[in-house]
């Protein structure tokens, strides 16, 4: 029965989604960019909208829901997967209330006396049937796809606003974004660039290699000179996993101590991220926010007897607080942190904070 | 400048035919004996006369220079040779510029111009002599204070160091230069040697543009390839120190000194002082070339610089009427002494001062492997405070590891990360204990690059951070970032092989792409709360104090 093989080729994919994300998060960095990885999430999910059987809109946001806690519960630290989900939901919302014909956007939380005076949730709402919100979701869902694609490209096309010839500018880690970045302002200017490895991974020899085959000047130091090198440095560029609700990051390891160093010499810092990477999380004390990986990365078993009586650690991220960063710049313009939970609020429903 | 200085010593030599006269003057005068009451009349004229004269007429002594020359150009070239060293070039100055008085004094026109001359070379002698006074031990200061005191243009800054100074040709020439003549005074007994006794070592790949004052070696190129064997100019144990040194076999400020003033001691025993010559003066001047051998190896530190001053200073100190075994005796007692009062006794007082800062249930965070205060937490331990100790280290020497294993050996209980991972484990931390390579003037700390990443953090944490330093690192540099001078480690050592893939295997083919391996760093003292010292716990800005309290004692 042609249901039946389309429901279990779909429960399929989706059990190969989760043992691909389960398998990346390795620690070795992101194997796969997150932008693939909101791809992939967002394909998901306009397959599940397209295959799987639903009559009303809430009975889609249940199914979404179902399968997004599997998701997020796979590798929780990969926020892609989540936030992908919950603007999917949030289109949804949309799409229904449209479909309706009332601009339900208007009363979102607008005004305290709308919350007092609404009372109920618009939960049963959702039951309606509509015959055209399948290819609306759809339509939508596409649309999203597309300004994922087009992210890169919107950021580094920024570029040249901010970076001016004759600079030092100086990154950590290795961000597919901040490449684009620097690539795109090397064309029409000439700067240098510092690349700290971040140890024990050393993704910056990556991203040292592929810069410099742009001709750009790059130099590579290890993190211990971070400091010692940033009184020469005009600005500091860096990508990120997250951004989190408040306006912070989460990043890779050592991003919290350049961000001390750059307030330090009251160098800026700036932030390339799409708006995908936002999060509605905060940080918080939990066991969610930091992400471990095998500590033989920074004591190897070569080390022998100490091994077994020594604690080892090996972080992969750190939180950066939000007064550490001067600007974020993302595939709609350049925002300071500050601006952060508005963003936030026309990006996602707060009913789907929790999913 | 030189040639005209010795041309002009014979035209005026000539002139005067006074040369009997000059030339005793002149071996009293590199003999480092004081100045006849005559010579200090002379430059006493001189000075009064330079006060009344000021403004005067700057291009007529340069002619009237060419003019002599071109008289009496047939002369034939002075006795000693031009290169020399200062000592020699500050003798025949004075003498000149007071023979050339006596002629002057007749003309009152011709008087001026002789007198700019006159005041000119005055004026360099002072300079090379307050200069060479601190080098020689105030054997010349005696003459250099009648010149140097009228003089407004005594410098303060002491002659820069050659190792930042490679972006520099004339410096670079100038050593070169110097390091030539030191195998010239080898050379004295007549050996036919072929090969470079004191080698200049070459820079290896490519330098940051930032750095290009400052050497980079490459480990496998050792400086000994260049030299012939057997190298009777340096001693082996100085060949085997100096390799030690550029290989990191040795390394960390108290180790390399102590291996330092060992390999001196063996020096000293196997020395033999030659027939007409003085042990004070000639050892001095044997040690000259061992000391730019190992500063080829590998920059001196501050503690070996304040180590070799003192051993110099000893060496001239001692009496001409000493027997030669008595001598080499004493200088042996007084190494062992120096090492042990400012080394092994100043860390048991540090230790002493440390362990009142240390409480139960403390976390304590070092970094790196520093020997003292390794020590202070074994003698913690001992002492039954309870606490753990968490180990940052960081790419690419990874000496934590070492401090790593001499802690766990004794029993304390150890955590251990990487330095990127410092904003993790600073919230669980109580104190910072850093360790130190040199106390700058300024209060500023130079230590192993990654300190004052640490302090700074630590200062966000609000974490105390302590300094340990025994006070013979203290020096009297000042300096504010890490680039004007600093040391370049071999860049290759930031390749790593990850996952089977190395990036950066072939960094010297790509043009744009550099590699930066830096050795120290300085932290400001506003991130520093204490520094432990054996005279007591100060804070960083107290560094002078102790530096001016330390002279006058010597």
């Amino acid at each position: 029965m042609p249901g039946a093989d389309k429901e279990t080729e779909l429960s399929e994919r989706i059990e190969s989604f989760l043992s691909e994300l389960k398998r990346c998060g390795s620690g070795s960095g992101s194997l796969r960019g997150s932008v693939e990885t909101a791809r992939e999430t967002s394909s998901l999910l306009r397959r599940i909208t397209a295959q799987a059987r639903w009559s009303s809109a809430g009975e889609l946001m249940e199914i979404i829901r179902k399968e997004g806690r599997r998701m997020t519960a796979a590798q929780p630290s990969e926020t892609t997967v989540g936030n992908m989900i919950r603007r999917v939901l949030k289109i949804i919302r949309e799409e229904y209330a449209r479909s309706r014909g009332s601009s339900e956007e208007a009363d979102q939380q607008e005004s305290l006396h709308k919350l007092l005076t609404s009372g109920g949730s618009s939960e049963d709402n959702f039951r309606q049937h509509f015959a055209h919100l399948k290819a609306n979701v759809i339509e939508a869902i596409n649309e999203l796809l597309t300004e994922l694609e087009g992210t890169t490209d919107n950021i580094s096309m920024q570029a040249l606003e901010h970076i001016h010839s004759n600079e030092v500018i100086m990154t950590i880690g290795r961000s597919r974004t901040v490449e684009a970045f620097l690539k795109d302002a090397a064309r029409k200017r000439k700067f240098h660039v510092i690349v700290a490895e971040c140890a024990p991974f050393c993704l910056g020899h990556e991203m040292a290699t592929s810069l410099s085959k742009e001709d750009i000047e790059t130099t590579v130091i290890p993190d211990a000179a971070i400091f010692a090198v940033m009184s020469r440095v005009n600005k500091v560029i860096i990508g990120t996993q997250t951004v989190l609700a408040n306006g912070g990051l989460r990043a890779v390891n050592g991003t919290h101590t350049l961000a001390l160093a750059a307030k330090h010499h009251s160098t800026p810092l700036i932030v390339c991220a799409p708006m995908f990477k936002l999060s509605p999380q905060f940080p918080n004390e939990d066991d969610t926010f930091h992400k471990f990986v095998s500590p033989h990365e920074v004591l190897p078993f070569t080390e022998g007897e100490i091994l077994s009586k020594v604690n080892a650690h090996c972080p992969v991220f750190d939180y950066v607080p939000p007064e550490l960063i001067t600007l974020f710049i993302s595939n709609i313009g350049g925002h300071a942190p500050s601006y952060i939970y508005r963003l936030m609020s026309e990006l996602y429903h707060p009913e789907d904070h929790e999913l | 400048m030189a040639d005209s200085d010795g041309r002009q010593v014979d035209s005026i030599n000539h002139a005067t035919g006074e040369e009997g006269k000059l030339q005793d003057i002149v071996k009293a005068k590199s003999e480092g004996k004081e100045l006849t009451k005559e010579e200090k009349q002379r430059l006493r004229k001189e000075k009064k006369q330079h006060k009344k004269n000021k403004k005067d007429d700057n291009k007529g002594p340069p002619e009237k220079e060419k003019e002599k020359e071109k008289e009496k150009a047939s002369a034939p070239p002075p006795s000693k040779p031009v290169t020399q060293s200062p000592a020699h070039k500050a003798a025949p100055a004075p003498v000149t510029a007071s023979a050339s008085e006596t002629p002057a004094a007749a003309e009152k026109p011709a008087k001026t111009k002789a007198e700019l001359r006159a005041e000119r070379r005055a004026r360099q002698d002072s300079e090379r002599a307050s200069k060479q006074g601190k080098k020689e031990g105030g054997q010349q200061s005696t003459s250099s204070k009648p010149k140097a005191s009228p003089n407004e243009l005594q410098p303060v800054v002491k002659r820069l160091p050659e190792h930042v100074q490679v972006d520099d040709p004339a410096a670079l020439k100038k050593l070169a230069k110097k390091l030539e003549r030191q195998q010239k005074s080898g050379q004295g007994c007549g050996l036919n040697i072929t090969g470079v006794q004191v080698p200049l070592r070459s820079d290896y790949g490519y330098k940051v543009s930032l750095f290009s004052h400052l050497h980079q070696y490459s480990r496998k190129n050792p400086p000994t390839q260049q030299i012939s064997i057997p190298a009777t100019v340096i001693h082996p144990s100085i060949v085997r120190l100096g390799l030690q040194y550029s290989q990191g076999i040795i390394a960390g400020s108290n180790a390399r000194s102590v291996a330092l003033l060992h390999a001196f001691k063996q020096v000293i025993q196997d020395y033999s002082t030659p027939p007409n010559e003085e042990l004070s003066r000639d050892l001095v001047n044997k040690l000259s070339p061992y000391i730019s051998f190992l500063s080829q190896c590998r920059p001196l530190s501050a503690s070996m610089g304040n180590a070799i001053k003192y051993i110099k200073k000893e060496i001239s100190n001692i009496p001409n009427q000493c027997k030669e075994e008595e001598a080499k005796g004493k200088l042996q007692a007084c190494i062992d002494s120096y090492i042990n009062e400012k080394i092994i006794l100043a860390s048991e007082a540090i230790s002493k001062y440390a362990i009142e800062k240390i409480s139960n249930g403390d976390v304590i965070l070092v970094y790196g492997c520093s020997s003292l205060v390794n020590h202070i937490l074994c003698e913690a331990f001992e002492k039954q405070r309870q606490f753990r100790v968490i180990v940052v280290d960081s790419r690419p020497r990874l000496e934590g590891r070492e401090a790593l294993r001499r802690l766990v050996k004794k029993g304390i209980r150890c955590t251990y990360v990487l330095i990127s991972a410092l904003s993790y484990i600073l919230p669980e931390v109580s104190k910072v204990f850093l360790g130190a390579h040199a106390l700058l003037a300024n209060g500023y700390v130079m230590s192993r690059v990654g300190t004052s990443q640490i302090a700074l953090v630590a200062k966000a944490y609000n974490v105390p951070v302590l300094v340990c330093c025994e006070t013979y690192k203290f020096c009297e540099r000042v300096q504010t970032d890490s680039f004007v001078s600093n040391e370049l480690d071999d860049p290759d050592d930031l390749i790593v092989t990850r996952n089977g893939k190395t990036h950066l295997e072939n960094w010297q083919t790509v043009k744009s792409l550099g590699l930066l391996n830096l050795v120290y760093d300085v932290t400001p003292p506003d991130f520093v709360d204490l520094v432990i010292t054996d005279l007591g716990m100060i804070p960083c800005t107290s560094v002078p104090v102790v530096l001016r309290v330390k002279n006058v004692d010597q």
